[in-house]
This record gives structure tokens, sequence and C-alpha cells, in this order.
């Protein structure tokens, strides 16, 4: 798997986002969960919600520390992953599959155009360029 | 990569940790590893398995001569007294105040020798305390500079470590102390830990610490031996139900409502005995307890509610990968401590239940 995979955009705080029509998919990076270590917590807004970008939309522990989830994008929950909450491990094992965070109903898709891109991200991160490929 | 500030230490296995891809971080003066693979892998090894922990950053005290054990029954809460050339205690420094200075074990090493181990980050201060209560006929040597510990803990240990080793740790008892040589080297070896498992400590010169350390991975390897960090550490002391001075104890506690009544020896002459005792006579107003979480990790400074009103505080907490709970000590008062007690801790604002339990959380199966 791709540590920084292609189809989708980030936030500098480590999110990804994952835009289909009006709905968007956000969890948190490779990366963040390499940084994190184990997680063993999700904290997650409930389904109706409203998220703010850039402020926190929940928490994930791990073993060591507690830490914010931002919102790359504001919106109204639609959905949120019962299965990372119960199984926290997910967001270590799959950051980008079953470990997602939350589904939103996009405010303004005009923020999309203000997060990262996966080649700006590998350069925040320091990774250098093709290294995220398969 | 001279990035680090110039006053961190570096224990004599540095670079094996680096080799290993620990991450390390700033812990009590030194450069130590929090992990190499994960603390929950790392946590887990130890407990099916086997561990090796560098512990160098301890400190080792060594006092000598026909009134050592004199001394150390005055500066320490435990019976040193009565302990025997090969045994061990653990006990407390305690001050005037009938406070907690440190958190230590002592070992009789030979008729007119012992050991002191203490915590890393209280060396300075415990030196000055001990010279400061000092008696007669006793010569003190603080060697924590120039002393490594390897401690390998877990079901495997022993089989590993006999299999490196000259000495008889097959018949070492819990809390046992010997000499012998490990991986070629002259070690001191007990029968002591932090992790609620079956383990040895090791401690040898600075110049031999590498050669233990490889000695002892390369003996575990098809036992499925891992480093260990000081993540994992703190997982497996806090389910062990361990004290964590600095966390749970320190100089604003006393040992009873620590939990720690059990090392005050309070018919013999020490350093705050009086003090102790009449806390121990009048009840403790608060006690530490054990917390199980439900929902939410506490840490430590995480307050302690009780129908929306602060009742206590968190001095250690975390996710026991053992027990699969969020678990936490907490000062509580004495009447809000009882087993069954429904609690709250309050993270990030809101009070999530928690409940009173039995410690330790982790007991290793006989």
């Amino acid at each position: 798997m791709s540590t920084v995979p292609d189809n989708l955009q980030y936030s500098k705080e480590h999110e990804w986002v994952r835009a289909d029509g009006d709905v968007a998919t956000i969890g948190i990076t490779h990366f963040a969960q390499e940084q994190l270590g184990d997680v063993v917590f999700v904290e997650l807004p409930e389904k109706g919600a409203k998220v703010r970008q850039y402020a926190s939309l929940g928490v994930v522990e791990s073993v060591k520390a507690a830490s914010d989830i931002y919102a790359p994008i504001s919106g109204e929950v639609v959905e949120r992953n019962v299965k990372v909450i119960e199984k926290p491990e997910l967001v270590n094992s799959a950051p980008y599959g079953d470990g997602w965070m939350i589904k939103v109903r996009l405010a303004d898709k005009a923020e999309l155009a203000q997060l990262l891109s996966p080649s700006d991200y590998r350069s925040h991160i320091g990774e250098t360029a093709g290294a995220g490929g398969d | 990569m001279a990035t680090e500030a110039p006053t961190m230490r570096r224990t004599p296995l540095y670079d094996k940790h680096a080799e290993l891809g620990a991450k390390m971080v700033p812990f009590a003066g030194y450069e130590m590893p929090i992990q190499y693979e994960g603390i929950v892998a790392e946590h887990r090894a130890v407990r099916g398995r086997a561990g090796l922990f560098d512990l160098s950053h301890m400190g080792e005290f060594f006092f000598r001569g026909r009134g050592a054990g004199e001394t150390l029954d005055r500066l320490v809460s435990s019976d040193i007294a009565g302990l025997a050339v090969g045994q061990a205690r653990y006990g407390l420094l305690t001050n005037e105040r009938g406070t907690i200075v440190d958190d230590v074990i002592v070992y009789r090493i030979s008729e007119a020798e012992y050991m002191v181990v203490v915590n890393a980050a209280n060396i300075a201060k415990d030196r000055a305390h001990v010279l400061a209560h000092l008696g007669e006929d006793v010569a003190f040597d603080d060697r924590s500079f120039g002393t490594a510990l390897v401690a390998i803990q877990g079901p495997r240990a022993m089989e590993i470590l006999a299999s490196e080793t000259d000495a008889d740790v097959r018949s070492l008892p819990s809390f046992g102390v010997t000499q012998g040589r490990v991986a070629r080297a002259r070690a001191t070896l007990a029968r002591t830990g932090y992790t609620g498992e079956d383990g040895f400590e090791v401690f040898v010169a600075n110049t031999d610490a590498a050669a233990v350390w490889d000695g002892l991975l390369a003996a575990g390897r098809e036992a499925g031996i891992k480093p260990i960090g000081l993540g994992a550490r703190d997982t497996l002391r806090l389910e062990a139900r361990f004290s964590l001075y600095g966390n749970d104890i320190d100089e604003t506690t006393d040992p009873i409502e620590a939990g720690l009544g059990w090392t005050c020896k309070l018919d013999k002459a020490f350093v705050g005995r009086d003090v102790i005792a009449a806390k121990k006579a009048a009840g403790p107003k608060r006690k530490i307890a054990g917390l199980v979480i439900q929902g939410g990790v506490a840490r430590h400074g995480h307050e302690v509610t009780q129908d929306g009103d602060v009742v206590g505080q968190v001095t250690s907490g975390t996710y026991g990968p053992t027990v699969e709970k969020n678990i936490a000590l907490a000062y509580v008062p004495t009447t809000l401590s009882k087993i069954g007690t429904a609690l709250a801790v309050r993270i990030r604002g809101k009070d999530v239940p928690a409940t009173v339990v039995k410690t330790p959380f982790y007991r290793r199966p006989e």
C-alpha cells in the first residue's frame, strides 16, 4: 500500500480527504498513524454534527498520547465509522481503508482547493517524490 | 546529527538502539528508546515470551563497611537490617516530613556491601539526601554513570539468561541477588523487575553493556525475545500496579496514601517514621485507587469527578494491552476508594464513567 495514495487530498495536519460529489470521506494519513503509534481510542462526532475547517473534529489516542483530528474541510457529518470506534487499531492497519473516520456533506466545495496534492503532502512530510508509490 | 542539547546523556547502548531503529526521547536527562517496533507488540512480547530493556539510566549507589546496613536501615522504610546476603528488598527513601524522596531496591551483595538502585531523575537529589544521613563506618560510592543495567523479563527470561551465564539463575529466588558472568562479563544478577513477569536485572560495567545486550538478544532469538522501550515499560508496570516516581509518588505524597504502607517497618527507626506512623494511625484522607475507564484514556493530571465535582486526580493512566482496558491510578478521598465505587475522569471536558477496581490490574498466571 502506498503511504501517500495518489487519489486523495491532504491537510498539513495529516488528514486525508476523498471527495465524491457532495460527500467527502476523512481519515488520518499513514504518516500520522506511524507518528502516533498504537491507536487505542477514537472519538468522533455523531451523525448530524457540524465540523468546521481547521477546528478539531475528534480525537485519536495512542498508548502514548491524545491527538486532535482537525477537520480539513467544513460540513455536516453524514456517517461516522463505527468500526474504527470499536477497533481503533484499524487506524494503524488500514489508515486509508477501514480506518477512515467520518463522511461529511461538504459545506463549501471551494475549500477542497485549499488542500494539498499528494506530491505537496509528500514534500510536507519529507518524503522524496515517488517514495509513496507501490 | 549534533542537534541534541549538550547536556543529554547517552547510555552505553545508544548505538544498539539506533541500529534497532528505536524512536529516542529525552528522559531523565538521557536519550532513551521509547519504542522499537511498537508499544503494544513489545508489551505482548514481555507477557508472552521475553523482552530486553536498557535501564542504564537508573542510578546505582554502593554502601560498604561495618555500618552500611545500619545506615541503610535508617534511610530506607523497609526491613534492611533483616536482609540476608544475596537478598534484595523494595523500600522507600523518606524525609522528615514522612513523604517520599524516592522508591528504591536495596541489594545485599555481600556481608558488608549493599547496592541501592534509584530512579534516574532522582540521582542527584538522592545522593544529597543520603550524604545528609550517612552514619558511622560506611563508605558511600555513587557509581550511577559507570554502571549499565540490562533487564530481561518475561516467562522465557530465565532459560535465555541461563544459557548466557555461569550463575545458577534457575535456583535464584525472587528478589535474590548473586554474582556471575553474563556474556563473559562480570555481572551482578538479581531476580527483580518492574513488569509483573518473572525476570532478571543484570548490572555490568558500561564497557561490557554491549556484549551483554548482544549476547542476550542472540540467545533469546529462538524464544522470540524483543528489545523493549520505555513506552511498554510503563504499560507493563501500570498493569502490575507498580508506582512510578514523579507520577504516582513524590515528595507531596506519603507511603500510606500511596498504598505503600507495606514497605514501612514501623517498629524500627527510620527517617520520617513517626510522621508516617501517625498518618497510619489517623487513617489517610486520600488513597491511590485503581480505575477502569469506560471510554477514553485517562492521563496523568486528569481530574477525577463524582456527580460533576472534582474529587481527585489521575496520577498514571494508559490503555493496558494485556487487560484490554483503559486503566489508571488516581488519588481519591478514602471514602470513595472502595472497590466498585462509581466515579468519572474528566477527559477533554467530559466526565467519562470510571469504576474503582481491585489492583493489580494484571497478575501473572501461576
